[in-house]
């Protein structure tokens, strides 16, 4: 029963609840996890038929794939490294460098490719660690129930009122070792509690399907009742989950970076958007320093979403227009 | 002739092309006739059903014609349906239990209905709900009440009450049974006779699997198999002497009370039913069927083999050809029309 | 649903207790010497080191037992002493945050509200009509994925410096001096417009794709289906799809508090705008970690405040919640 403003609704319906993770509330939750297919290989070739078709799931990871694909080659094309002073400050966009240079002549495009490798990071930082804790706690609560389960509901509740950003730069200010490994992890604790709650509520509503009292039945451990019998049914739907996590926690490390908080011997994007502002880019009209960080983040997080939603259609028959 | 439907046939959508949920089916429902549509799942019966009052978008009708009162009923056409519903055919559907929106009262919800309906003398309506909703042993607060608050017999009735509201000539009541109790489903059954009774509702067609609570209700039976008419008699008659082989082992397969398990095991009926999206040629039982002989491969025509009683099956037909009543699809005897309230 | 709001008063109340102590646990429990670190980032000689670590041991009280200084700490926050700011004392930081505090409730309300409530009516509309869902979905994502930083200077940089139609910077003119005058408010309104429409844009999108799934979803449930086959027009449907669609948006809303603080923070930051993002800026680049810890409890204290609200709203408009104590009459 959807009983309070910060609980999401229980059971995530298709396509439907807000906020699975902060940054990309209202795209929403996905689906919860299909009937499970009397026929294992129809569901394979269903899946596979579905997904070629779906054009957001087609349009979405292609994109991405692209960008990725950047993200590896791009820094190994730049001629110049990213910090590196060239001596040929505020150039426009043009044949010796792609991007132009700012301010302390720094090729702009070494920092976009580079800038690219370190979100990449941080989102797989952040989705992986969130990923962790919350699927841990979420299993344990949705399967346990009981006062392990209000426990957790009561912590989730409590963390997610404390906005991340706020909480990511107490820390961090305070901090003074800064590095990509602290920022992503600190961005997946602080998000966490949004897979804990959608990992609880799926574990929840499995543990009472018959496939599991099946399970009980002949003897199998909760463990492995977990792992071999709700998680496969759920792994559809995690996998949603993390995408959405994974653009989430992209977005917070750009606005942390932005600040002047994150690491500072690495290059990325936030941090080049904040050198961009620092020097005043906008009154001197530079603008090919601060446009393209933003415009590639935007990019591979609208990607991200877009195949979320395509993928979540191909999970979910009823979700697939007529 | 209170509905008479004809060579109806209605498919689904899929990606796989056109499924025919629902293949050739013709049937007449007198007026006071409460007809009970029966099979398995994914016989076509709902299909049927829900089809004559609201096609959705994956369903569409590919065939045949249905006629209410005398009129043609449009039913591919959503727009012209749209009055027609509550009014003239009404529907209360599988998913009573969640039919209601749990936002609004039930009340409110019954208004809003009749303003879509142009209704403009509601007073007299709504009264006569609660009029009703005391026929039936339920409290007119259940007016003020949402849908939540009630519980799964009650949001049960309520539907029933709600979509026989406007007296249509044809009522479709889609399992409304089978997520009940026991002594919840002799409630409903007998507020479905008592609704036919009182003429608020000319004819009904009570969609179940249920055979057993068909016995207590329905004036006659059409048994349906893989989307097709296998049978359609008297209740007495079907139930007592079944013709067609696929009822005869449904009926078979029931247990009876007071049997134990060491006097006989339970019998079913071995195989299942053939897939409709390559539905075989000829009779769709053949497989199952212990009597299937080289005739099944082409399609029997549903036959009256006796004075009210249609079967689909030719060895039926071989058998009672000298009977009277020759392969033409008859109205049942005429069910006397109670008194109106 | 008394019970409901105790429940709530109850979590929100642990919320506070949980964001106090965290706001006081980072410089006092993580590993190493609080001053220390904090004094690491000041070049400093060690004469004004040595005077300065007094200070801050003063301040921070770390000569009384650790658990003393945590009740000290919290006896600070409830009594409204959050102690002096080392960035622009001798004000207070309770001071600073008074004054930045409106600037900020003038940008999130207008911009969370509006964003909101149109946000809906766009996603609704679009789930009714092909041709609106083809450009409004795509824009949605769009605009969801847009990082704030970015639009924060795309948005001044178009519209302020090519374009020259608003300024680009701070909440006012700095010419003038604040009075409540027709020209400085004009002035206020003119340095406010740039930093509510991004905020504004962002927010936008998300609301609009939510509430687009949730009519898709309610449209094609089983209660507007008996609906519809009991004949009501498809005005009403929708209504009543839009209305059950309505309440999980409004939970939404809440979670989303902070990350639409977070964007009011960024976004004052890119655009000088005085408000708490801003002091929150000061606050980092001055190492001013009172002020910074003074600012989170506010913050906090603000987003517990508003989830109330909801909650309050919620409870007001979701029959179930209302209800739901009082169990189902058989």
């Amino acid at each position: 029963m959807s009983e309070s403003v910060s609980d999401a609704p229980q059971v995530p319906r298709p396509g439907a609840i807000p906020a699975v993770a902060p940054e990309v509330a209202a795209v929403g939750l996905p689906g919860g996890p299909g009937p499970v297919s009397a026929v294992p290989g129809r569901r394979r070739s269903d899946f596979a038929y579905y997904g070629l078709r779906n054009k957001k799931l087609v349009f979405g990871l292609s994109l991405e794939l692209l960008l990725v694909l950047f993200a590896i080659i791009g820094p190994m094309i730049a001629k110049y490294p990213p910090r590196e002073i060239t001596g040929f400050p505020v150039q426009h966009p043009g044949t010796r460098f792609w991007l132009g240079t700012d301010m302390l002549g720094e090729d702009l495009f070494s920092q976009l490719a580079n800038g690219l490798r370190e979100s990449y990071l941080v989102g797989v930082l952040g989705a992986g660690s969130a990923a962790l804790v919350g699927m841990t706690l979420g299993f344990i609560a949705g399967w346990r129930g009981g006062i392990l389960d209000e426990a957790l509901q009561l912590l989730t509740n409590i963390i997610v009122m404390i906005p991340s950003l706020v909480l990511l730069v107490v820390i961090g200010s305070y901090m003074s070792a800064k590095s990509v490994l602290f920022e992503g992890v600190f961005i997946g604790l602080t998000t966490w509690p949004w897979v804990a709650r959608a990992v609880r509520a799926q574990t929840f509503s499995l543990r009472g399907r018959e496939f599991v009292d099946l399970a009980k039945l002949s003897g199998k451990r909760p463990l492995s009742i977990i792992v071999s019998e709700i998680a496969p049914n759920m792994a559809s739907y995690l996998f949603l989950v993390v995408i959405l996590l994974f653009g989430s926690s992209m977005l917070l490390a750009a606005s942390y970076d932005f600040l002047g908080l994150g690491p500072t011997n690495v290059v990325s994007l936030g941090w080049t958007m904040n050198q961009a502002q620092a020097n005043a880019a906008l009154i001197y009209h530079w603008w090919w320093w601060f446009i393209p960080p933003g415009a590639v983040l935007t990019a591979m997080v609208a990607a991200l979403l877009v195949a979320n939603v395509g993928l979540d259609e191909v999970f979910n028959p009823k979700l697939r227009e007529q | 002739m209170s509905v008479n439907v004809q060579g109806l046939s209605v498919a689904y959508r899929s990606h796989r092309g056109d499924v025919t949920a629902a293949d050739n089916v013709s049937f007449s429902v007198a007026d006071g006739e409460i007809m009970g549509l029966a099979g398995e799942s994914g016989s076509g019966k709902s299909t049927i059903g829900n089809a004559l009052v609201y096609l959705d978008q994956r369903m569409k009708a590919t065939g045949g014609a249905v006629t209410v009162d005398g009129r043609e009923l449009p039913i591919a056409d959503n727009r012209a349906m749209q009055q027609l519903r509550m009014t003239t055919v009404s529907l209360v559907p599988q998913y009573a239990m969640s039919a209601l929106t749990p936002t609004r009262k039930i009340g409110q919800l019954i208004t809003d209905l009749l303003k879509s309906h142009h209704i403009d003398n509601r007073q007299r309506v709504i009264a006569e709900m609660k009029r009703r909703l005391e026929l039936i042993g339920l409290r007119e607060d259940v007016l003020s009440k949402y849908s939540f608050e009630l519980s799964g017999g009650m949001r049960q009735r309520v539907t029933i009450i709600m979509s026989t509201l406007l007296n249509p000539s044809l009522l479709v009541a889609d399992e409304v049974t089978s997520a009940l109790d026991v002594s919840t489903q002799r409630a409903v059954g007998e507020m479905l006779l008592e609704f036919r009774d009182r003429g608020y509702v000319k004819s009904v067609i009570a969609i179940t699997h249920d055979l057993s609570i068909l016995a207590q209700v329905a004036d006659s039976i059409a048994i349906m198999y893989a989307g097709r008419l296998a049978e359609r008699a008297e209740t007495g008659t079907l139930v007592e002497s079944p013709l067609h082989p696929y009822t005869q082992a449904l009926l078979a397969s029931l247990p009876a009370v007071g049997m134990r398990h060491d006097q006989a095991t339970l019998a079913g009926i071995p195989g299942r039913p053939p897939s409709l999206v390559n539905p075989p040629a000829g009779c769709r039982f053949r497989d199952r069927c212990p009597f299937a002989f080289a005739a099944c491969s082409e399609t029997p025509p549903l036959a009256e083999v006796r004075p009210g009683h249609l079967v689909a099956c030719w060895k039926v037909s071989q058998e009672h050809a000298g009977e009277p009543g020759t392969g033409q699809q008859r109205p049942l005897a005429s069910v006397p029309v109670k008194e109106q309230a | 649903m008394q019970r409901y709001l105790f429940r709530k008063l109850i979590t929100y109340m642990l919320a506070f207790f949980v964001g106090v102590t965290i706001d006081w646990g980072i410089p006092h429990l993580m590993p190493g010497d609080p001053i220390q670190n904090l004094l690491s980032r000041f070049s400093l000689t060690s004469s004004s080191y040595a005077a300065l670590y007094h200070d801050f041991a003063q301040s921070f009280g770390l000569n009384v037992p650790l658990w003393q200084q945590y009740l000290d700490f919290w006896k600070g926050v409830l009594t409204g002493n959050m102690g002096i700011s080392v960035w622009a004392a001798p004000a207070k930081v309770t001071t600073l945050v008074f004054n930045s505090m409106p600037y900020t409730l003038a940008l999130l309300i207008p911009a969370t509200v509006l964003s909101y409530v149109i946000g809906n009516r766009l996603g609704a509309a679009a789930a009714r009509r092909k041709y609106l869902d083809n450009s409004v979905l795509p824009l949605g994502y769009i605009f969801q994925a847009i990082p704030y930083p970015w639009l924060a200077l795309v948005v001044p940089y178009l519209l302020g410096s090519v374009w020259h139609v608003f300024p680009i910077s701070f909440g006012y003119d700095q010419g003038l001096t604040p009075a409540w005058n027709w020209t400085f408010i004009a002035s206020l309104l003119d340095h406010w417009f740039l930093p509510f429409l991004t905020v504004f844009i962002v927010s936008l999108g998300g609301w609009a794709i939510g509430m687009r799934n949730l009519v898709i979803y309610e449209l094609e449930n089983d209660s507007s289906r008996y609906l519809r086959a009991l004949g009501a027009s498809e005005r009403v449907v929708r209504r009543y799809a839009y209305r059950n669609a309505s309440l999980p948006q409004l939970s939404g809303l809440a979670l989303q508090l902070g990350v639409l603080i977070g964007g009011n923070i960024v976004t004052e930051i890119a655009f000088n705008y005085p408000g708490l993002g801003h002091l929150i800026f000061q606050a980092i680049t001055n190492n001013d970690y009172f002020l910074l810890q003074g600012i989170f409890i506010f913050i906090v204290i603000g987003v517990l405040v508003a989830n109330f609200i909801i909650d309050l709203v919620f409870v007001s408009v979701d029959p179930r919640t209302r209800l739901s104590m009082q169990g189902a009459s058989a």
